[in-house]
């Protein structure tokens, strides 16, 4: 790889992070070429660098590609298990009885190509309810056209799903599989960049923001915990990553006691204590 | 240590699975077709096996079916691992007993993936 001029490499640090919120530091150089190449040569550019000057000249289909390709969009279905577990015996059974009447919302923001708003289709499917609905978010495009068609590669579906449950919510098409319409039909899918204002998505009984603010430096991480605390209903739950918290970055969530990963709005949590005594 | 019998009638398939079943903590034992898979089990029942459907001999199917008859023969966690990677042929293994499916072409994080479905690791 010819190397990059440093002033190059930080203009594409600096405009990414301002589009993303994602950090590219330096140990993060050999995703550049990696990640880049491909979509200079797609996009009919001589090199990395020749896409970086076009990026450079103000061109803002560029930019928002490159941040589409540098940003990680690995997922799996059930993807480390005990999120899905604690929202099988720990969220469910709480706000079922609370919101009796009406769907539970369910937000999965930075959802990539969908595999965890269907694992709760599938869920929620098997356990015969509550009824729900699951918006799933992402900042890219492309990852959400491949999301919202459900089809999927033989090597994904053997990614943390059992053969039962590839039976039983797929249909084989050709090589791909493809989720089972009813399923499919249970999550909403929309474009949403979480550096931008969320609020119209509405109040969320559960969301799931996992393994993306692991992405951002710690101003931009507290700043998007504030605003997911602010969407959160006040019983509601947030589940970040095995390697997240909100420990030492917001005074507006906590852990919920047990409970790896899973938060619970602060206030509303010192609330209930206090109605209890 | 768990043990784990790889049933392939190619020796470069077997040579693959046993490095991958082995990294996984499982001691490994080899046969080439059903035939071969069904004595082994009879000296001694795997924990696992790791299974082919196209074998000469005897081939997957046929041997699922007659170890699941065997004493002892509901026992083993039976993984296949086949280039039938159809809806029929799923359906069918799940009835006969298969406890997991594998479609090939596969690799480590696939079979530890559905080790792990199937309660093995």
């Amino acid at each position: 790889m010819t190397q990059l001029p440093a002033h190059k490499f930080e203009h594409l640090c600096k405009e990414v992070r301002a589009r993303t919120g994602l950090v590219l530091g330096p140990e993060k150089a050999y995703l550049v070429e990696s990640r880049l190449g491909p979509l200079a040569r797609k996009s009919g550019f001589a090199s990395v660098e020749a896409l970086i000057d076009a990026m450079m000249r103000g061109d803002k289909a560029v930019l928002t590609a490159a941040c589409e390709a540098l940003a990680t969009h690995e997922t799996f279905f059930f993807r480390d298990k005990t999120p899905f577990e604690m929202f099988e015996q720990v969220i469910a059974p709480t706000l079922k009885g609370a919101r009796a009447g009406r769907n539970l919302k369910i937000w999965c923001a930075a959802a990539s190509s969908g595999q965890e708003p269907y694992s709760l289709a599938m869920l929620l499917d098997e356990a015969g309810g509550p009824q729900a609905d699951i918006l799933a978010t992402d900042m890219s495009a492309a990852v959400l056209e491949k999301a919202k068609a459900g089809l999927y590669t033989q090597f994904e579906v053997q990614r943390g799903l059992s053969i039962q449950r590839l039976v039983k919510h797929f249909d084989q098409t050709g090589e791909a599989w493809r989720i089972k319409p009813h399923l499919r039909q249970k999550v909403r899918f929309e474009q949403s960049n979480l550096l931008e204002d969320f609020s119209r998505l509405g109040r969320m009984d559960v969301i799931f923001c996992r393994n993306v603010l692991i992405y951002f430096d710690i101003e931009t991480k507290a700043k998007i915990l504030e605003r997911l605390a602010a969407q959160l209903a006040d019983d509601g739950y947030l589940i970040l990553g095995a390697a997240e918290t909100v420990v030492g970055l917001t005074d507006s969530l906590r852990p919920a006691q047990g409970h790896r990963g899973l938060y619970t709005r602060a206030g509303a949590a010192a609330n209930k204590a206090v109605a209890a005594a | 240590m768990k043990t784990c019998l790889v049933v392939d009638d190619s020796r470069v398939i077997r040579k693959v699975a046993r490095k991958i079943v082995e990294d996984l903590g499982f001691a490994c034992e080899e046969a080439a077709d059903g035939q071969e898979a069904l004595d082994a089990c009879r000296k001694s029942m795997p924990d696992a096996v790791l299974l082919d459907w196209n074998m000469p001999v005897m081939n997957g199917l046929d041997f699922l079916i007659r170890l699941r008859q065997e004493p002892g023969g509901k026992k083993p966690v039976v993984v296949f691992c086949t280039t039938e990677n159809d809806m029929s042929h799923i359906t069918q293994a799940l009835r006969a007993g298969a406890d997991e499916y594998v479609m090939k072409p596969f690799d480590g994080e696939i079979i530890e993936s559905k080790f792990a479905e199937a309660g093995l690791v």
